[in-house]
């Protein structure tokens, strides 16, 4: 049994805004599922006394002090804006969206 | 809808309310939750960026360490327990509020949980059970434009102005609260109330929810008695403390009616409208996996130590409820009378009148009558009425002293509600000092016995009562600035009468 359906690919090529023709929803599909397949067989040597790993250095606690740092200037900060006015980043309406809180 | 609303009493006594509440708090920390950009509010857009909190690539996140003091404080007064080993997650969605297109917050390892908090509500404690404390980063401001209404419908573009993006933002969700019957929105009310003042006394954040530093979403659902839990609307936009308590009474009333008439509710997110006290419906809910929730890669987890938190715990200030109860026994108020002052808002005003050294008695009298007349005429906030606890204390002081009568003072006071300075200044520029020059005051006296001889007459055959309409008289010509005893106590002198 496959491990991604073509209807999930879809589904996560519209979360990710990914225009995706009928033909790459096939070709996707099929490859993912190779990806997922081989990631599967980890699973295979999983141990109950094995907790599920999330980051590969045992580090806890990276923290800094709250002390403020000189960040970017206006300009700088915009000057990858694809589109800029009144100092904001300027970007398309937003469809199928009500107002974010 | 346009079927008229039922009337809200006849609806509590059919449908049991289920209401819950999301609240954020932005921290007020020095920098962001994640990099070291400075936090403070109105700057010119986007002047408060970095890389980290632009999402450019290769920068790397570090969790501001006053922030996570800030949120396990919050735990701790919240009685929650605080997890030994949690980590951040990876909130994915497509909005420019994020320049990464995710929030990082928390999801199933919260910082803190299962706590609750105690608040009054007529006289009686509600507990209000706290499912979650966390911490997460606040996203940036979205300037819809070409529209005709300034919402997001027929906006053709959007502006985006970064500098809220990464401020570290609190979400404390309580558990679901039922059995409060008619006394639903007034729990909400007093649960958004009593958080905002343990807050503001853990000194965590400056909570002002006009400036969106604590918001609130209600939810709100209704059964009948007996059956399961009705389907919940999410109110968002509840900017006021009272509109926290019109939102969730609307809210009964808006579903009462669907429900009346056969109708469902829909699971939906609805917006509160400060000015018709109605909520509309939003945009519907996506669901929780559609945020494809991961632990964040970039961030290493997070373990408290057992020591830090015990120190924590330790240093935590008295909070509220017991402050509150502690100043009742001070000031010697029966419950009745201390309901008032928390009505009023005016227990810190009325405190820091008794730190600059005015009695409880005098502090309650001007903030809980003139002040407070003044501020539900004008519709302002108590705490913003113009006149502060130094000032009340220093007209009092001017009493104290003889130099003011009541009806003075209460003149000086309105003229520091106006903003003409302070009580002394007002005094001595508008010369409304008491006459206390007995010279003067005894000249105005014989004068006013002169021109009313059938009343000195009356007053010196015995009736004392008399006295009054002389007093009246010397009032007048000294425009109110005299003292009504002083004057009483001359004009028998003058007469030659006891007292």
């Amino acid at each position: 049994m496959a491990a991604i359906s073509r209807e999930e690919v879809a589904h996560l090529a519209r979360l990710s805004r990914l225009a995706v023709t009928e033909e790459e929803l096939d070709t996707f599909a099929g490859q993912l599922d190779v990806i997922l397949q081989s990631v599967a067989q980890v699973g295979e040597v999983t141990a109950a006394d094995i907790p599920p790993t999330s980051h590969s250095v045992p580090l806890t606690n990276v923290l800094r002090e709250d002390v403020v740092v000189p960040g970017l200037t206006p300009q700088e900060a915009l000057s990858g804006a694809p589109d800029v006015a009144e100092q904001r980043f300027r970007v398309p309406r937003i469809l199928d969206e009500d107002v974010a809180s | 809808m346009t079927t008229t609303l039922p009337a809200y009493d006849e609806v509590v006594a059919r449908y049991e309310p289920v209401i819950g509440l999301e609240t954020h708090v932005e921290l007020g920390t020095n920098t962001k939750m994640f990099c070291g950009c400075p936090t403070d509010f109105g700057g010119e857009p986007n002047t408060r960026v970095c890389p980290v909190c632009l999402g450019l690539p290769g920068s790397l996140p570090v969790a501001n360490k006053a922030a996570i003091e800030a949120t396990i404080r919050i735990g701790l007064a919240l009685n929650c327990s605080i997890a030994d080993w949690c980590r951040f997650a990876r909130k994915n969605y497509f909005y420019p509020d994020m320049p990464k297109d995710f929030q990082i917050s928390q999801y199933d390892e919260p910082l803190c949980a299962d706590g609750y908090l105690d608040v009054e509500v007529g006289g009686e404690l509600v507990r209000i059970g706290i499912e979650r404390v966390h911490l997460e980063e606040d996203t940036g401001k979205t300037l819809h434009v070409g529209g005709a209404t300034g919402r997001i419908h027929g906006a053709t573009e959007s502006l985006v102005d970064y500098n809220r993006a990464g401020i570290p933002l609190v979400e404390i969700v309580t558990r679901p609260v039922p059995g409060t019957g008619a006394l639903a929105p007034e729990v909400a009310k007093a649960y958004v109330t009593e958080l905002r003042d343990v807050l503001r006394s853990l000194g965590v954040s400056d909570v002002r929810m006009e400036e969106g530093s604590l918001r609130c979403d209600v939810n709100t659902s209704l059964n009948l008695p007996g059956e399961e839990w009705g389907t919940r609307t999410e109110t968002k936009n509840v900017n006021s403390l009272r509109s926290v308590e019109r939102a969730v009474r609307s809210e009964i009333l808006r579903q009462a009616s669907v429900l009346d008439a056969g109708g469902r509710i829909t699971q939906e997110t609805r917006h509160f409208h400060e000015d018709t006290g109605d909520t509309t419906p939003g945009r519907s809910k996506e669901t929780a996996t559609d945020y494809r929730y991961f632990p964040e890669p970039d961030l290493v987890p997070l373990a408290p130590d057992t020591a830090w938190v015990a120190e924590l715990k330790a240093a935590l200030p008295e909070l509220p409820r017991l402050h509150r109860r502690r100043l009742q026994e001070q000031w010697g108020l029966s419950d009745l009378d201390m309901q008032s002052v928390l009505n009023a808002g005016a227990v810190e005003l009325i405190e820091a009148t008794v730190a600059a050294g005015t009695t409880p008695a005098a502090a309650r009298k001007w903030w809980l009558g003139e002040l407070s007349r003044r501020a539900n005429e004008t519709g302002v906030e108590l705490a913003d009425i113009g006149a502060t606890p130094a000032q009340v204390a220093e007209l009092q002081g001017l009493v104290d002293a003889g130099k003011l009568n009541d009806k003075l003072a209460r003149t000086v006071l309105e003229g520091v509600v106006d903003g003409e300075g302070s009580p002394t200044e007002i005094m001595t520029n508008r010369g409304l000092e008491v006459v206390s020059d007995t010279g003067a005051l005894t000249a105005a006296v014989d004068e006013a016995i002169a021109a009313n001889p059938g009343i000195a007459d009356k007053i010196r055959s015995g009736k004392v009562a008399a006295a009054g309409a002389l007093v009246g008289a010397v009032m007048k010509a000294t425009r109110g600035q005299a003292d009504a005893k002083t004057l009483r106590d001359l004009i028998l002198e003058r007469l030659g009468v006891q007292g």
